[in-house]
């Protein structure tokens, strides 16, 4: 242990440096199982992966579509495993729940005022729902048509 | 002063990726990879796709509809193993695997459409 001599003449005062003790908490890795707003993050994180995951599966359509008719129907079978299917149904879940995490960030993100007046998150998140309905809607008009 | 950051580049990428995946892939799943498959939707037939997926303006979306949703998912993924499982000393290999991931699908879409 480091003493200092602070220069007394009789040498008796001795100190100990101050030192102090940094407040360290340790954090399990599990930190975000605890409570329900950590975990609604942590799956609003984890929504982008099957984000990836359906990328992965439109440009392995895509590959299958420019090898030809047999292909893209080989790759159909293949979507139809009961696994794939169970898969896509949980992306799809997720997937929603990531538009509706989205949407509904924006109020916060970008506070809208009319007049000095807050304008009500409803009314700002609302916008982005009508243009979801209407997007969906034509998509599917153009696939299905 | 601050180091200068490439931080604000990457989080536009992650911002419009956000907004393509939430407009729309929630639809885009539903079709292809739920309801086709499930035959609860009379699914396209391949001359119909192709002729679709020909048009200059589908390949631009479907370009689109890969490319930014991949930067968000590599910004999100990567921020959830920092902070998710603590490995923030692998920084780096996070870095270069989700962004190397995003940039290899982005070519893999380009090269697909462009020849399809």
């Amino acid at each position: 242990m480091p003493t200092v001599n602070q220069g007394t003449t009789k040498g008796e005062a001795s100190y100990t440096p101050f030192h102090p003790r940094w407040y360290r908490p340790q954090v399990s890795v599990y930190w975000w199982l605890g409570e329900w707003h950590y975990l609604k993050f942590i799956l609003r994180e984890l929504s982008s992966v099957f984000v990836a995951v359906f990328v992965i599966e439109t440009l392995l359509m895509l590959n299958a579509l420019r090898n030809g008719p047999e292909a893209y129907a080989h790759f159909q079978e293949c979507m139809r495993n009961p696994l794939l299917v169970v898969l896509n149904i949980v992306s799809f879940l997720f997937v929603v729940f990531h538009t509706i995490t989205w949407f509904n960030l924006a109020p916060s993100a970008m506070p809208v005022r009319v007049g000095g007046k807050r304008v009500p998150d409803v009314l700002v998140a609302a916008p982005s729902y009508v243009a979801w309905v209407v997007v969906s809607a034509f998509v599917s008009w153009v696939v299905l048509h | 002063m601050a180091k200068p950051s490439n931080e604000a580049f990457f989080w536009m990428l992650f911002s419009a990726g956000g907004v393509v995946a939430a407009l729309l892939i929630p639809v885009q799943l539903f079709l292809f990879f739920v309801a086709f498959p499930l035959g609860w939707l009379q699914a396209p037939g391949y001359d119909h796709l192709m002729s679709l997926v020909r048009m200059p303006l589908v390949r631009i979306y479907l370009f689109v509809l890969c490319s930014l949703p991949l930067f968000h998912w590599a910004h999100r993924f990567r921020y959830t193993l920092y902070d998710g499982l603590k490995v923030k000393h692998l920084t780096g290999l996070i870095f270069v695997l989700c962004y190397g991931g995003a940039v290899l699908g982005t070519a893999v879409a380009a090269y697909l459409l462009w020849t399809i």
